[in-house]
């Protein structure tokens, strides 16, 4: 059945392997997925090590619906010491690797050591080998995997991999499944590549029993159409996430030149209409009815004829808005590159776009960049830049090292230009408008993100009623809610909702845009028990889940602490609050983020959490979370995964 | 009238629903190589298509059986396997130009499309219609509809219109 996937415990240093249960408490504690990824790293991980350390773990899990008939269950999870930001690291992505490993047998790897030379793993229905990576290694994304299948003889399989970046340990490099399914932030790839760990190949014809095949089926049928029926889901399956882009542009949500402005003004050719020129058709990860990315072939430059798929939003952001360019060819082959290096996107487009302000101001110079003109809008420079950072040539090199050890590097006054929460850029979102979207950056567990916490619903000003329905439950909550997206009140409340809500669908190997992300109307807790209960037989109710959920973000907020991180590492940078807003509709234009309303939000958000002022979890939440001996300062389990 | 079982490889997303469900309502278990619908997929173009068993007029499955336990089923239009009957040779494995009747190792015996008894799963679960099961005799002319749509267009610019 759907529970009797095992875990591995791979040593790359001495190619020892342990293939053990998943015991049943483990699932009624932590679900499984990144929940369980959160526990076993907590566990497992020596503290305080370097993210480069051979000792650090990396977990590579698939959520406990993978692969069975849940919405879009498709999803894989990553998580380690981030070499990013010191912190915790964590990565999500589709495709069709993690239903592989559960046809392969397995739910979770937790795998650390060096391989004396670069290595992959083959996971083959039950069995784990270590293989030579010698001639993949150095190779780009695509071809790697079409090497990987033609080795391994079978057109099925289906990798996790590092590009280039990844080996080069780019601290932004992501992993990646497929021509586009990316684990892209906190910099995943550089720990791998760190290991000398270049893929791990699946391939599994195991049963995964479904425990009420009947049910399961109709109850799989009600969820995508709840899913489905929703108007956004209807417009990300014809256009892909970039028709965020419509809205969030015209508002002024949207960081232009950095930082600069919040809107790229006269940017209709970045439209996601244009699609339709280059676009082949959509594509769906497993079992997934959204289908949210194109297939498209390149049509102009250099590049012309190359095949890839996307471009995602954040693609949109990176090579569009953020560094000023108004050229969708920009956007699709700057997409083809991140994604065939292995570098996380938005990174990347962060980092490009801090450095065109650096250049603007003279912090960097023609010498710095060997001539590369860094300004707004330069095509050219911006695709050329992605490869240097991938190679870490030159400039390149000192932006691979990612927001703060980069600003350390130049100097010069270059921190305050940064865009970033815990050493991790935003995306191209513009928050000062909306003070629930900019908590959620401040507070998220991986940095500045939007798919920790992000409360997008509340862009849409939903009736008060429908804000209820949602937030109130499956707690009971109580207290304020506010229905306009420039408020503060009732705010830190959505975003934990929303913490907790995307903890247990990451727990689960469902998509975030299978739940309340976009729509109000998404499955969410309750559908999550049921979906459960058909797949696998365990039954949670949906405040267990809630429960289970805040169990395993507390103890990534645990792991954390015990990192160094304060309560000054939960804030933003100063532009949030010191420049308002140029540009927008009267909702988006001169607005700031209020700085002592902001501290009032993060108290009231600690106090919702049941951590302290200096948002350390206390020993009565822990204990009510029947996880009192992770206290930080209390026993912990330590070595190589007991 | 009798239907069939229609494939669309343009509007197909390669997402693989159809293998899951087919698998599950004949086995219990999500597990494609179980199932009776394969996404082939050509990842280096981006070009997939959903292979399934034709159902074949001239089934070459059914002419090589050597005990005549592939037959047709007029009623669903479609081709089966009397299990009683069948010796599991695996001759029909090696017929089908399609590579659609294959072999369940759990089971021990060959699997194939059977329409799910007139409601296929996998046309249920996909809301693309990649795969449609439609009215045999009047498929095509949904077909030269669109084909025909160029030449409309042409004469209503002929037109002025």
């Amino acid at each position: 059945m759907a529970l009797n996937r095992k875990v591995a415990y791979i040593n790359l240093s001495t190619g020892e392997i342990r293939k053990e249960d998943i015991p049943i408490e483990w699932r009624k504690k932590f679900i499984g997925g990144r929940g369980l990824d959160a526990y076993l790293l907590y566990k497992n991980n020596p503290s305080g090590i370097d993210a480069f350390d051979p000792e650090n773990r990396v977990l590579i899990s698939a959520g406990i619906a993978v692969g069975t008939l849940a919405s879009a269950s498709a999803r894989t999870h990553i998580m380690s010491k981030s070499p990013l930001t010191n912190f915790l690291g964590s990565a999500n992505m589709g495709g069709w690797f993690a239903p592989e490993l559960r046809w392969a047998g397995f739910d979770h790897l937790v795998i650390w050591g060096k391989a004396p030379q670069p290595v992959y793993l083959w996971i083959h229905n039950g069995e784990i080998d270590i293989r030579d990576a010698k001639d993949i290694w150095g190779e780009n994304l695509y071809d790697m995997q079409t090497l990987l299948r033609q080795e391994l003889e079978d057109n099925e399989i289906q990798t996790l991999c590092i590009g280039p970046a990844g080996e080069n340990l780019v601290r932004f490099a992501n992993v990646m499944t497929g021509r586009k399914n990316a684990g892209g932030r906190t910099g995943m790839g550089a720990v791998l590549g760190s290991k000398n760990l270049k893929a791990v190949a699946c391939r599994g014809t195991m049963d995964i029993k479904i425990k009420y095949p009947e049910e399961a089926l109709k109850y799989n049928e009600e969820l995508i159409n709840q899913v489905i029926s929703t108007k956004v889901s209807q417009t990300m399956q014809r256009w892909g996430t970039m028709f965020i882009y419509g809205t969030t542009n015209s508002t002024g949500l949207i960081r232009t030149r950095n930082f600069q402005l919040n809107q790229l003004v006269g940017g209709s050719n970045i439209e996601c209409e244009n699609l339709d020129k280059v676009s082949i058709g959509l594509d769906g990860c497993f079992g997934c009815q959204v289908h949210c990315r194109h297939r498209y072939i390149i049509k102009d430059g250099p590049y012309a004829g190359t095949y890839a798929q996307g471009p995602e939003y954040t693609s949109q952001g990176a090579f569009g808005t953020e560094v000023g360019c108004n050229n969708l060819n920009t956007i699709l082959v700057g997409n083809h590159l991140v994604n065939s290096c292995g570098l996380d996107t938005l990174e990347t487009g962060s980092m490009m776009a801090w450095a065109m302000e650096l250049y603007e101001n003279g912090i960097l110079t023609d010498k710095d960049t060997d001539g590369l003109k860094l300004e707004w809008g330069n095509d050219e420079a911006v695709l050329e830049l992605i490869k240097k950072i991938a190679t870490r040539e030159g400039i390149g090199d000192i932006l691979a090292e990612g927001p703060l050890r980069a600003a350390k590097k130049i100097g010069k006054g270059s921190e305050k230009y940064l865009v970033h929460v815990k050493g991790m850029s935003n995306l191209h979102s513009d928050e000062r408008p909306t003070p629930s979207l900019a908590l959620g950056i401040a507070t998220g567990s991986r940095g500045s993100d939007h798919l920790r916490s992000r409360p997008a619903i509340d862009l849409y000003n939903l009736p008060l009623p429908v804000l209820e329905k949602v937030y109130r439950q499956p707690d009971g909550y109580d207290g304020p809610l506010t229905s306009g997206y420039n408020e503060y009140e009732g705010k830190p409340r959505i975003v934990m909702w929303q913490e907790l809500c995307y903890m247990a669908v990451d727990c689960t190997g469902m998509c975030k845009y299978h739940t309340v992300f976009l729509s109000p109307n998404h499955p969410n807790f309750p559908e999550f028990a049921k979906m459960i209960y058909y797949n696998t037989g365990l039954e949670f109710t949906p405040k267990e889940i809630w429960d289970i959920a805040n169990r395993c973000y507390t103890i990534e907020r645990l792991f954390n602490i015990r990192e160094g991180l304060t309560r000054k590492d939960d804030w933003l940078a100063d532009r949030y609050f010191d420049e308002p807003t140029k540009l927008g509709l009267p909702v988006a234009y001169n607005k700031s983020i209020d700085r002592k309303k902001f501290k009032a939000m993060i108290d009231e958000y600690y106090g919702l959490h049941k951590w302290d002022n200096n948002g350390v979890p206390t020993p009565e939440l822990l204990k009510e979370l029947d996880i009192a001996e992770f206290y930080p300062e209390g026993d912990r389990e330590k070595g190589e995964g007991k | 009238m009798a239907k069939m079982l229609l494939v669309d490889y343009e509007k197909c997303t390669g997402c693989r629903l159809c293998e899951l469900v087919c698998s599950v309502k004949h086995t219990g278990a999500s597990n494609p190589s179980r199932a009776n619908v394969h996404v082939v997929k050509w990842e280096d173009e981006g070009f997939y298509l959903p292979m399934l068993c034709q159902h074949c007029l001239e089934a070459p499955c059914r002419s090589v059986c050597p005990t005549d336990a592939i037959y047709r089923d007029e009623e669903l239009n479609r081709i089966m396997v009397d299990y009683d009957l069948c010796i599991g040779c695996k001759a029909c494995v090696a017929a089908c130009p399609f590579g659609a009747m294959g072999f369940d190792e759990a089971e021990k015996r060959v699997i194939k499309c059977d329409v799910c008894d007139g409601d296929p799963l996998c046309v249920r679960f996909c809301d693309m219609k990649a795969i449609d099961y439609v009215e045999a005799t009047t498929s095509h002319f949904d077909k030269m509809r669109d084909a025909s749509r160029n030449f409309a267009e042409l004469m209503a610019k002929a037109h002025g219109q």
